[in-house]
């Protein structure tokens, strides 16, 4: 199918006796809000570790971004942008320094990076917050800074792995703005969560259960499936049913 | 090269940020210095010599001279009687006491024996132990200048000179310099590059680099160039703080000296990335670079005890120490002024740690991520 961002056939990856992920495959494509579900501990992490380039598999293949995950991993890594739960800026850095540091780990020239930077600020109305130091801005706004940053180079795809971690409800509303005026502009959203309610805003949702994809379907499609009433009740069906223990 | 640029900036600016660390890496070295060279100190300076004997015996007159000639010694007074050295001693007047016997000009001229007693104030044994060696020198060698003018042939002299090559003054800076040299550099690059790639582990950011197009060995890289550098300031400072302060000179080839101080960096770098794997907290970090790192190299490097009198197995344990290899080079390289033939050795010893702890270290760091 023609706008397959990633591409992800028979997917496995052993830690010892252990099966983190066990033969998956899956299709991303371009321009959607992939949620990328499971329990802890279902190997959610782990897949997602090798679709970023950290990881190799045990066996299978696919692409990100038209790139091998096997042998191309530093093309995978130049293409991609990654968010993480944990605070992903340095606290010790001023807004301008977090923001002049991933530019330059990007390899954006010295003009580039501070048309960027002008211009994020700007969007982000933080131009008086420039010089502060990252670890003193509140945390709605640490997040909404580290999501520019994590897509100052211009990938195709940005990997969020549970992006609202310990923030509340409107924080993370207006976060999830940000998501679909990025996805609006064809970048494609890759996002792990454990909040349900962000499950429906997800143009389609796999569920990782023991290291297999249990489901995947549109929200709508997934609740009628299983005839639930919310995303909540589908996932406690599904994940119901792992064998394995956290 | 300018992705590796701007970690190395990033490095730079976490280090200036952060007072804790930039006390521990400019101060510290200074501190200890100051500290082991001025309140640890062994060695004896201007010790106080009180007397007693017949000032109208020309010989015990020139002994005494020849006693406050010495630069280390220095006459404080001449004592009535005997009993009176304990009073001195109590009041802290005198470090230790000269007695010359009855006669002593006579007997000295006449048979080059002569009745002479030293008493030192045991309360510190070791000062008193080294005042007493420069007392004996000092009067052995009155008597054997006698000897020659008296018969026109060297009397034979019973009593030992004992000279210390190197360190004449049995100065306890030319020991504790090389020490603190080991340990300073060991703490910069071990521990401060273990902590620092440890934080960015438990902060999640080391997980944003490495999704980042830098190569993680140049991640690597540039998390040890800020220390490698510190550790060069610290190398120079203790350097010229020595030299100035402590007036240890460098005897040998300075270039020798900073070539082994390098490798030495290396295999420090090289510590403080293994620690950085195994650990997953900061705090796990500092036990291990304490309890490893740190206290062996206080113990084994000769600053506190000497190296030959421990127990054998404690000497082959010490021997996988690479701080120890390290101080003996200073040692023979900045105090006796050896070449680079006499270090060869410990050297290629050190190098060899160094290469070791590189290979596994790297590769355990790569496991660890794959």
């Amino acid at each position: 199918m023609e706008g397959n961002v990633i591409e992800i056939r028979n997917l496995t990856k052993k830690f010892g006796d252990f099966t983190a992920v066990d033969n998956i495959s899956f299709d991303v494509w371009k321009g959607e809000i992939f949620g990328f579900l499971g329990a802890n501990g279902a190997g959610k992490t782990t897949a997602m570790r090798i679709l970023c380039g950290l990881s190799r598999p045990t066996s299978g293949g696919g692409t990100v971004s038209g790139y091998d995950i096997n042998t191309e991993q530093e093309k995978i890594k130049r293409h991609i942008g990654y968010m993480s739960q944990k605070f992903s800026l340095y606290p010790d850095l001023t807004v301008r320094e977090n923001i002049r540091l991933f530019g330059g780990i990007y390899g954006l020239r010295d003009r580039e990076i501070r048309e960027k930077t002008d211009a994020m600020l700007g969007m982000l109305e933080m131009m008086s917050e420039k010089d502060k130091f990252a670890g003193a801005l509140p945390l709605g706004w640490k997040q909404k800074l580290a999501f520019s940053i994590a897509l100052i180079h211009e990938p195709e795809i940005i990997f969020l792995d549970e992006p609202t971690g310990g923030v509340d409800p409107e924080t993370r509303r207006r976060f999830w703005e940000m998501i679909y005026d990025t996805a609006e502009k064809g970048v494609t959203v890759f996002v792990t969560t454990h909040y349900m309610d962000e499950a429906e805003y997800c143009d389609r949702v796999s569920v990782m259960v023991d290291g297999k994809i249990a489901a995947m379907n549109s929200p709508s499609g997934l609740k009628s499936e299983y005839h639930a009433g919310n995303m909540d009740e589908v996932f406690r069906i599904i994940a119901g049913r792992a064998a394995r223990e956290e | 090269m300018k992705e590796f640029a701007a970690s190395v900036v990033k490095e730079f600016r976490h280090i200036f940020r952060d007072k804790r660390t930039i006390l521990i890496a400019m101060v510290m070295p200074v501190v200890q210095i100051i500290l082991f060279g001025f309140a640890v100190s062994t060695e004896v300076n201007d010790a106080r010599i009180a007397f007693c004997g017949d000032l109208s015996d020309s010989e015990v007159r020139k002994t005494v001279d020849r006693i406050d000639r010495n630069r280390y010694l220095r006459i404080v007074g001449r004592l009535d009687k005997p009993s009176d050295i304990e009073e001195m001693f109590r009041t802290n007047k005198a470090d230790a006491a000269v007695c010359f016997a009855n006669d002593y000009g006579k007997d000295l001229i006449s048979s080059g024996k002569a009745g002479i007693r030293i008493i030192c104030d045991g309360s510190d044994p070791n000062t008193a132990q080294m005042i007493a060696s420069y007392l004996k020198g000092v009067i052995s060698s009155e008597q054997s200048d006698i000897g020659i003018m008296i018969s026109g042939e060297r009397k034979v002299s019973m009593t030992p000179v004992v000279q210390l090559m190197y360190n004449p003054a049995m100065k306890s800076s030319y020991n504790f310099v090389p020490g603190v040299m080991g340990l300073i550099l060991m703490l910069i690059c071990s521990m401060m590059t273990a902590v620092s790639i440890v934080r960015e582990k438990e902060t999640g950011t080391l997980e944003l680099l490495l999704v980042s197009p830098v190569k993680p060995l140049w991640i690597i890289i540039s998390k040890m160039i800020p220390y490698l550098l510190l550790s060069a300031v610290n190398f120079a400072s203790i350097l010229l703080l020595s030299h100035f302060v402590m007036e240890v000179p460098v005897n040998g080839s300075l270039f020798l000296l900073s070539a082994a101080a390098l490798v030495f960096v290396v295999t420090s770098l090289a510590l403080g990335l293994l620690i950085s794997v195994i650990s997953s907290s900061q705090r796990t970090a500092l036990l291990i670079c304490g309890m490893g790192l740190t206290m062996p190299t206080m113990i084994f490097s000769g600053i506190i005890f000497p190296c030959e009198s421990m127990p054998e197995i404690l000497q082959w344990f010490s021997d996988i120490i690479p701080a120890k290899w390290f101080i003996i080079i200073v040692k023979k390289v900045m105090i006796q002024g050896d070449g680079m033939v006499s270090v060869l050795k410990e050297l290629s010893i050190l190098a060899g740690m160094a290469i070791l702890l590189l290979t596994v270290s790297i590769k355990s760091f790569r496991t660890r991520l794959q």
